[in-house]
């Protein structure tokens, strides 16, 4: 069920500001492919542009297309609810409904889709928790706020929440930055398990982080500030970090430059 | 409330080796602890007397109405509570409250069911469906109305409202006739005009703080429900109307406190008559806040200390109203979103 997704000659505006553009990329099913670069390149806005979720912020908008499996994302009739029921997505802050319990954060997707069967929202609280390593923590109080949660349990909440509707691809913000290392680690354990089941992109800005868990790598830059961002190289996660094709890549994968 | 700060120290990294070095808060505090100590003693007092005042204000209030209700209360032949007449006037006096609270109930229970729902609507096409521009004309429109005086309200209540809602209130006649609220020999200045009246005056303040309850919405939670697959009502329902819940319940304990002690507008409308009437489009009825401006220029010695005494009763169903509501906001506190 996991999906291929194909970007090709996409540029993201913010009103009038060109954030990103023309990025040509393919994401290869049930991999995890990393976005790096610096603050400002625009490898946030690329990875919001998969579900649709950039064009949520006033006046953002897209051109170009996104094919998951060959199917453009923008293309017309494409309802940007389905894409999302689709394509997940996981944020830089851990963000669980802090009016909602445990059980119903996982399911608030679900109901969204109309399940109302007890069973079946039961089975797929508990799958998707332990798929999101966190069930054997919370199953004795699934009825606590999910905000009473510690920081690196509620970003896995987050997670079990947006693989509990079941998407091809999961995407990930910056999912460990306001973690600890520790629950870091958790994460980036459960991201290698998710792998066999879903296509991941992941922001992040943290190198080590890159090399550990993805497959391949996107490294994003600018010239300079107020240029549009652009993708600079994209490949193997061990060729970008030992032997970059690109002096810029090179320069930033060392620390010598970002 | 039991979350670690931790979602707080996002970008820490580097910051947290740095601060190593840095004087830590209690250093800070003794090597300036004169001065500092000053103005928090100051502070601590200011903010001290405020509420200690705001107490005993209160309690000021609960007693000055206990003392002057007294002489009126023991002097009275009839029923304080079951009593429908008010004639604290004659020898021997017979007064009660059970008309005049009776319909201070309805009045303002009418009021919030109208205003309520659409002063929550209003602020939800406000924060989440008008275009920027349009949102903050419409805001400023709606707290306009916030500043319309009471006794305009109350003349367009009877000169212009009254008259009109007689077709509606017919209509209402003919096709709910048949439950007793709303079967009715004549229409006219009913409670219902009453309410409708209020719930004008009360839907600004319930809009505008409703409006900024929903602007507090963190962005995150919104773009969690989003990005579900939530439609906007959806996202409207999953992030947005919970969080708001508290703030919404206590905007519209606000607007009942001033529905319940609107006196003017009510006593223009309602044609003050001292009867429990269920034919709430039946001209009839009359408020303890209408009552008290009606009757305060004729009243007698003991007619005032009734007046007083049925105040009372208002200022205590004020209170009870207004625990109830906290009450309700406190039994989900663990999930109101202040932990988050």
């Amino acid at each position: 069920m996991a999906t291929r997704i194909d970007v090709n000659g996409l540029t993201a505006y913010y009103g009038k500001f060109k954030a990103v553009a023309d990025v040509n990329l393919t994401i290869e099913p049930k991999n995890v492919t990393a976005f790096i670069g610096p603050s400002g390149c625009g490898k946030s806005t690329v990875l919001r542009t998969l579900n649709r979720m950039h064009e949520v912020l006033p006046n953002a908008r897209v051109e170009g297309e996104v094919l998951l499996d060959g199917e453009d994302l923008y293309g017309p009739g494409m309802d940007p609810v389905n894409v999302r029921r689709t394509v997940g997505m996981v944020f830089q802050r851990p963000n669980p409904f802090p009016t909602m319990s445990i059980r119903e954060n996982v399911i608030a997707g679900l109901k969204l889709n109309g399940v109302r069967n007890k069973a079946l929202l039961d089975e797929r609280v508990e799958e998707s928790l332990r798929g999101a390593n966190l069930w054997e923590e919370v199953k004795d109080r699934l009825n606590r706020p999910g905000a009473g949660l510690s920081g690196g349990q509620q970003q896995r909440l987050c997670i079990a929440r947006a693989i509990a509707v079941e998407p091809q691809v999961l995407l990930m913000d910056e999912p460990c930055s306001a973690l600890d290392p520790i629950s870091t680690l958790a994460i980036e354990d459960l991201i290698t398990k998710l792998k066999s089941s879903f296509t991941i992109v992941i922001v992040t800005h943290n190198m080590q982080q890159a090399s550990r868990v993805s497959d391949s790598t996107a490294f994003f830059s600018l010239e300079k500030t107020g240029d549009p961002g652009r993708l600079v190289e994209f490949d193997k996660t061990s060729k970008i970090f030992s032997n970059p094709t690109e002096k810029r890549t090179e320069d930033y994968v060392s620390g010598r430059f970002g | 409330m039991t979350t670690e700060p931790d979602s707080s120290a996002d970008d820490a990294g580097p910051r947290g080796t740095a601060s190593a070095t840095d004087p830590t808060p209690a250093q800070l505090v003794t090597t300036s602890k004169a001065k500092i100590g000053a103005a928090d003693l100051i502070f601590k007092n200011l903010t001290r007397t405020a509420g200690i005042g705001l107490l005993v204000l209160i309690a000021a209030i609960a007693l000055f109405l206990v003392l002057r209700a007294t002489d009126a209360l023991s002097a009275n032949t009839g029923n304080f509570f079951g009593t429908q007449e008010w004639f604290p006037n004659q020898t021997p006096p017979k007064f009660g409250v059970a008309a005049t609270l009776f319909g201070t109930i309805v009045t303002a229970a009418i009021a919030m069911i109208i205003a309520v729902p659409v002063a929550v609507g209003i602020a939800l096409f406000i924060t989440v469906y008008a275009p920027r521009q349009l949102a903050s004309v419409l805001g400023y429109v709606v707290d306009l109305l916030a500043a319309v005086p009471s006794v305009v309200y109350g003349l367009w209540g009877l000169i212009v409202l009254a008259p009109h809602m007689k077709g509606t209130q017919l209509w209402l006649n003919d096709v709910l006739g048949w439950i007793p609220l709303f079967s009715a020999d004549a229409v006219g200045r009913s409670f219902l005009v009453a309410g409708v009246v209020l719930a004008i005056m009360i839907l600004p303040i319930v809009a505008a703080l409703s409006r900024e309850v929903f602007l507090q919405v963190p962005n995150a939670h919104r773009e969690a429900a989003l990005a579900l697959g939530a439609t906007r009502w959806e996202m409207i329902r999953t992030a947005v109307l919970p969080y708001g819940r508290p703030g919404v319940i206590s905007a519209s304990m606000l607007g009942l406190g001033r529905a319940m002690g609107e006196t003017i507008a009510v006593a223009l409308v309602l044609p003050a008559s001292f009867k429990i009437s269920v034919h709430w489009l039946e001209p009839a009825g009359n408020t303890i806040a209408a009552n008290v401006a009606n009757g305060w220029g004729e009243a007698n010695e003991i007619g005032r200390g009734a007046l007083i005494a049925s105040g009372l009763v208002l200022f205590i169903v004020t209170m009870v109203v207004n625990m109830i509501a906290r009450a309700i906001v406190a039994r989900r506190r663990d999930f109101s979103g202040s932990s988050a």
